[in-house]
Parts: structure tokens; sequence; C-alpha cells
């Protein structure tokens, strides 16, 4: 049952044999053999976007009481090909006067940011794709990429609500990036190395058990990384009317609408991987490859639905109530929160020699966790009844809240 | 490709292109970084340049220009003494360089268990390595960070955002 464990290298050996056959040399062989892995990878994540269009078009009809496309094949699973021949069939607009390089490549470059994600994601104990030790700056890193492609596209496009959106949305992505990657360390911490495998490896108990506040800190993060609502500056349709998006029509625009809904698809995965185990499930992954690759898909389709319930849910929020709420509060505790479990964790494991995996360190991770989160929300409390006591006056303050 | 985007940084006649080549640079040079083994130092100038610094060019460059568009020639008339200086510099770099007996060395390959990234931290912690430099540079961060903020604060706007 060598196949089922491995079946990437089981694969690559026997077309490696196939090739060295016909008389290819070995290092060409090798090369061609990278190529079609990840050509391979980027069809069926492709693929996988087509299907999140329908996930998401039902999810947020279900959400809003309503039934969402059911006519175009049964239960509308046909839809989201309609959809991208309808892309790929419309006119490709270049504005006037727009920059038409920078243009053109900032809708590659944005989608690109969201593919190159997926080379570190490990699907399977023995499928990923590079076992990268700095996994988690490398997420980091394509995000900026990804923040680079929103600032190039509202700049070509030659308009200045598309400008304002792109500033506005560039500016929460980068604010944003500050408590995602404190909290990300925090996983760093528990497994020794930032590598995403190792991770994983370590997650006998799930870090979400351990550190609760941390995998939440780095949801709402993620949200405002992604540039979805509540946080979605990029493309306020009320305000802006898509932001850094206006220009665009056509298969371009189609680059980032389903860009965005990969890269949430993504960051699920991260969050699952990050804190909910990636693609262990009680031992279920050393049976089979594919068996893992389900549980992390499962795990991810998890985490992209509650990406989508915030989204359906909340209001958007102001972008200077956005950035005051990154800087003054997140970010602060995201720090606080990384001091205490470090902390928490020395003197847990070294001091008192409490093994990390049993239930009392659990249980203490938990509890220091929860009681950071109820001083930062009651520190929140207090600073906005002083705000409030100073415009509505004393009286009004003391009669509601307590 | 490296060199032809720094070249283009200083010879392209748009302002915001140039910064864009200037992206193109910094990430020939992680490249740079990541053939030579230095795989953090690799992720952390993509971070770091392309995803702060770059950004922050951009925004400065779209933010204090009352035009966008460049006018005027692209290169003042002594542009070929500025070129000579380079050509200068560099020669005489690599003449020293050469003789140095690092430059044709490969890039070491460390074992495959090598916690790169640890004896980075260890180093930048341990009071007998670097721990005092790593220190002083984040005080002087500290006050670059103070010292932007009080440059940039408007006492009439300062609460109104509450």
């Amino acid at each position: 049952m060598d196949f089922l464990k491995d079946p990437l290298k089981v694969a690559a050996d026997w077309l490696l044999g196939i090739l060295a056959g016909w008389g290819m040399p070995d290092l060409w062989a090798q090369v061609l053999i990278g190529f079609l892995g990840v050509f391979i990878l980027i069809s069926l994540l492709m693929v996988l976007d087509i299907l999140l269009v329908w996930i998401e078009r039902k999810v947020v009809s279900r959400f809003q009481s309503r039934i969402g496309p059911n006519r175009v094949g049964p239960f509308g699973l046909i839809q989201p090909f309609a959809d991208i021949i309808k892309l790929l069939i419309k006119e490709d607009i270049t504005p006037a006067g727009a920059d038409r390089v920078v243009y053109n490549l900032a809708p590659i470059l944005s989608m690109a940011s969201v593919l190159i994600l997926w080379a570190v994601m490990p699907l399977a104990p023995s499928i990923l794709g590079v076992d990268l030790n700095v996994g988690v700056l490398y997420i980091i890193a394509a995000g900026a990429i990804g923040t680079l492609s929103i600032i190039m596209a509202g700049w070509s496009s030659n308009n200045k609500y598309s400008l304002i959106g792109a500033f506005r949305e560039v500016a929460v992505m980068l604010s944003f990036e500050i408590p995602m990657l404190t909290v990300m360390l925090i996983p760093t911490i528990f497994a020794g190395s930032m590598g995403v495998a190792a991770i994983t490896q370590a997650q006998d108990v799930w870090f979400f058990f351990i550190a609760p506040l941390a995998a939440v800190i780095f949801l709402i993060a993620a949200i405002a990384e992604l540039g979805r609502a509540p946080f979605d500056m990029g493309e306020a349709e009320s305000e802006l009317v898509s932001g850094y998006n206006i220009e665009y029509s056509g298969m371009k625009f189609g680059m980032f609408y389903a860009g965005e809904l990969l890269h949430a698809f993504t960051f699920g995965g991260f969050w699952a991987i990050m804190f909910f185990g990636g693609y262990r499930f009680f031992g279920l992954e050393q049976v089979s490859a594919f068996l893992a690759i389900a549980v992390i898909f499962f795990k991810a389709l998890v985490g992209y639905w509650i990406i989508m319930w915030v989204r359906y849910t909340l209001l958007r929020i102001r972008i200077d109530h956005m950035l005051a709420f990154n800087w003054k509060f997140l970010t602060p505790v995201a720090f606080v929160l990384l001091m205490v479990t470090a902390f928490m964790n020395a003197l847990l494991t070294d001091t008192l020699r409490i093994e990390s995996g049993s239930v009392l360190y659990v249980a203490i991770m938990f509890l220091s966790n929860v009681l950071v989160a109820w001083i930062s929300l009651e520190t929140a409390r207090a600073y906005s009844r002083r705000a409030r006591e100073r415009v509505e006056g004393p009286k009004i303050a003391e009669a509601g809240r307590s | 490709m490296t060199l032809f985007a720094a070249l283009r940084v200083v010879t392209t006649g748009n302002l915001v292109h140039a910064a864009l080549w200037l992206i193109a640079t910094l990430f020939g040079i992680a490249v740079t970084f990541a053939i030579l083994n230095a795989s953090f130092l690799a992720v952390v100038q993509v971070v770091v340049y392309i995803g702060a610094i770059s950004i922050l060019f951009i925004f400065a460059v779209m933010l204090t220009r009352k035009e966008m568009r460049d006018r005027g020639p692209q290169m003042n008339r002594n542009w070929w003494f500025g070129a000579l200086l380079a050509a200068i510099t560099f020669v005489g770099l690599v003449l020293l360089l050469y003789g140095w007996n690092g430059v044709s060395k490969t890039a070491s390959v460390y074992p495959s268990d090598f916690d790169a990234v640890g004896a980075l931290g260890n180093a930048l912690i341990s009071p007998d390595a670097y721990v005092l430099p790593f220190e002083v540079a984040s005080v002087l961060l500290v006050a670059a960070l103070i010292g932007a903020v009080y440059v940039a604060f408007n006492p009439r706007s300062g609460d109104s955002s509450k």
C-alpha cells in the first residue's frame, strides 16, 4: 500500500522510470517532473476555485434566506462554469491613460501571491511543496506581494476612486500583518520551529486548546488581510464602487475575484494548520495520504465557512475605526499574549516540569489565554466608557452601563 | 536581471515605474540570498523591503506630488560623470573583493537538521554574541517611531476619531 501512503513519490518514480527508458538525462527528467507536479497542483487549485465560487454564492444566499443559483444545472452547480465563460468572452477594456504594463500585471501578481502560498501548505505527511524552515514568514511574504499587486491595480487604473480604495486596502493589510505575525509566533513557540510541517507534527493536542485567543486573533487578522468584510475597504460597494477593482473587466476581474476566494480558502487552511492540527485527525493520516488530504480540506472548508459567516453577518467598519482597532487593541493584545504564552510555556515545561501535552498544561494555558482576553476586553470597555462620558456627559454613562 | 532592474530604476522616466523596478531589484537580492542558503534572510528581505519599505516609497510618491506626470528631461547634463563614478566604484569593489579568499567559495551546505534560524536567534540574544547591537537597534527604531508620530501629529485632529 505504498501508493496510498506516498502517492507522489510512487508516481514520480514511475514517470522517472519511463523517461529514463526513453533516454532523457536524469536532470531534465527531474525538472520536467517538478514542472508537471506544479502544473497539476495549480490546475486542481483552479478547479477548486471554481467550486468555491459556487459554495460562496450558495452560502451567502442561505445566510440571506434565499436560495441562490439553482437554474443552471442541478443545485446550480454549472453556474460557476457559466460565469467563467461569460468572463472570458467579455470585452477587455483598458481605460484611457492607464499604465498598460502595470495594469495588466496587477491581476497576475494578485493571483500569483495566492498560488505561491500553496507551496508551503502540507496536505499530507508526505505531500508538501517545499519544506521551508521559515514557512511562517513565507506566508507573510506572500501577503506582501499581494499588497503590492493591489497598489499596482489601484494606481494604474487612472481613477481617483480606484486609488483611494487601493490606499485604504493596503493600509489595512499592512496594519493587520503585525498582529498576524505576532500570533503566528505562538505555534512557533510551541512547535520549536517556523516550518509548517513541524507545526503540524507538534500538535498532539490541537493548539486551539492551548492558545484559543491566538486562534481568534489570527482569524481576525486573516480576515483583514484577505480584504473581506467587515474589513473590505478595497471593495466597499456602497462607498467606493468596487475600489481598486473598478476599471477591471472580463477575466482580469475574474482573476481578482477568484483570487480573493482562493485566498480565503487558503487562509482557512492555514488557520487549520496552525491551530487545529492540519491534516492530523487521531492518527487517520497515517492510513493514507488521500485521507490526510480529505481531512485538511474538510478543516479548511470549515475555516472558510466561518470566514464567510463573519462576512455576511457583520457590517463594514469605518476605515479610521479599523486602524484604531488594530493599533490600539489588537496589536497590544497580541504582544501581551505572546509574552504571556512564552512565559507560561517556559514556566510550565522547564520550571514546574509539567509535560507539554498533559491535561494540566492544557488547562493552565487555556486559563491564561482566557485571563488575557478578559483583561483586554475590560480595559477596552473602561476606555470606551471614559470616551463616552467625555462626549455624552457622566449621567448617561452611569445610568446605562455597568 | 537584478542589475538590469537596478539600471532601469535610474533611467526610467516615470517615478512610480522607478519604484516598481526597485521592487524587482530587491526581489533579485532576495533570490541571491536564497541561492546562498540564507533562506531566513531571503524571506525577511521580501517581507521588510518589498512588503513595507517599497510600499512606503510608493505611498510617499503618490501622496506628495502635485501632479502625477513627470515632466522635463529624465537625466541632467552631467549624467556621464555619474556613470563614470559608478563604473570606477564597481571596478574598485571588484578588485577589493578578489583579494578576499572567500569570493570563490560556494555557499556552505548545512546538514539537514542544522537549525539556521535558531542559530541566528541565539546569536541575537546571547550575551557574548550580538545582544547589545540588537538592543541598541531596537532603541533606535523606537526613537524613529516616536519622532515620526511627533512630526505627523496634528493636535487638532488628535482625538477626533474615537
